[in-house]
């Protein structure tokens, strides 16, 4: 073995090393690496408990009831909802069917109040028009099931 | 044992890469320009606008490309330093020291349009969500490589020590890569990848190749420019530096 596919050895086997540290270290930080949970989780009890949290999910539909500058609305993950009352100024994006991100904490009867509420919006781009033409799509093939 | 076509070896000594890199640099600004130019206008005038962000996410166009690019580059930073480290050249250490300013401009350009990005879509400028951590995470590895590499005045050494670097912390371009897929972020998923269709109007994914192009050929072009000052410079004793033209004057 020549002295350079000696070095090239050490190289790759530090870098696998290294590897293998650093997928068991993310695994063992699992759960401080999510940014949110979802009401699932919530529900399943995986949230902390002790301390302020953020839910994600998506804003259910026909939920948002706004008096004065407090907004409440249900975050849904399909599966389970948590209510959320916010009292401040809402993203633009921020709509009803889209994802939103809610920091707060969790009271006795499982509700969710909000300090700061984040829309999560996602990584589709298209024009009004193509949308447009896909909703439809969407509606058409929802009336056929029927 | 045949010949190779081309003797990749010769191009390994800084006396024959200086003059190559020379000829090859302003070809690339040229594409550079030529691909920017093209991809300002699908950006700012074909591109249609979003149904959902309006025209605030014309900006994309910029951010994409140069969180890429801050990805790429370090992988190339990472490559030459193992051929640095394995074969014991010197042009490979010149190489990454050329590249990582450029790099380090990408991952903080990424940063700052994510920024500006991130306020008036998510309502916030800053999250620690693990997409937009890890890409701090590059920066700073940049700017330590940086660092690092001045302040060692032997430069054969400070090459070794950035090499090691720039090797530990090419672990942290797949975690940014994955990242959106591996834990649950605020930063919204791939829209163009290797594993399935984009998720973009086709004009819209045209402006961002074109920028990603643009900005490939300009960390070229700078690279070399880059790599031809730090030849210069690591080089000057040597006779074939007093032997070049642009010395005789």
């Amino acid at each position: 073995m020549k002295a350079r596919h000696k070095r090239f050895a050490i190289v790759l086997g530090g870098l696998a090393a290294l590897g293998i540290a650093a997928a068991l270290i993310l695994n063992a930080f699992q759960s401080n690496l999510v940014f949110f949970f979802t009401p699932t989780q919530v529900a399943n009890g995986e949230a902390p408990k002790d301390r302020a949290f953020r839910i994600g999910g998506l804003v259910k539909e026909g939920s948002l009831q706004r008096t004065d500058i407090t907004a409440r609305f249900v975050v849904t993950d399909t599966a389970k909802e948590i209510p959320v009352a916010y009292t401040g100024i809402l993203p633009d994006l921020f709509s009803e069917g889209k994802g939103v991100v809610a920091q707060g904490a969790l009271d006795a009867d499982g509700k969710f109040t909000a300090t700061e509420v984040l829309a999560k919006h996602d990584e589709n781009y298209m024009p009004p028009e193509a949308k447009h033409a896909v909703d439809q799509a969407h509606e058409a093939s929802k009336t056929l099931k029927q | 044992m045949s010949q190779p076509l081309i003797n990749w070896f010769k191009f390994a000594s800084p006396a024959s890469f200086y003059p190559l890199a020379g000829k090859l640099w302003p070809w690339f600004a040229a594409l550079a320009t030529a691909f920017a130019a093209a991809g300002l206008w699908i950006s700012f005038f074909v591109a249609p606008t979003d149904f959902q962000q309006g025209e605030g996410y014309r900006i994309i166009f910029i951010h994409v490309p140069a969180s890429w690019m801050s990805m790429f580059i370090y992988c190339v930073m990472a490559f030459w330093s193992a051929i640095g480290i394995g074969f014991n050249t010197r042009l490979s250490g010149m190489m990454s020291s050329a590249l990582a300013p450029t790099g380090a401009l990408f991952a903080f350009l990424s940063l700052w349009t994510g920024a500006l990005w991130g306020k008036p879509m998510w309502g916030a400028w800053w999250v620690w969500d693990a997409r937009l951590t890890s890409e701090l995470i590059l920066l700073f590895l940049y700017l330590g490589y940086i660092a690092l590499t001045a302040a060692i005045d032997d430069p054969r050494r400070a090459d070794k020590a950035g090499a090691i670097v720039s090797l530990v912390g090419v672990i942290n371009v797949p975690i940014i890569y994955f990242s959106v897929k591996w834990w649950n972020t605020l930063h919204q998923g791939a829209s163009v990848s290797m594993t399935k269709a984009p998720t973009m109007a086709a004009t819209m994914l045209w402006g961002m190749l074109l920028m990603a192009l643009a900005f490939w050929m300009y960390s070229i072009a700078v690279a070399l420019y880059r790599v031809r000052a730090i030849i210069l410079e690591r080089e000057r004793h040597a006779t074939w530096v007093a032997e070049l033209p642009e010395m005789q004057r």
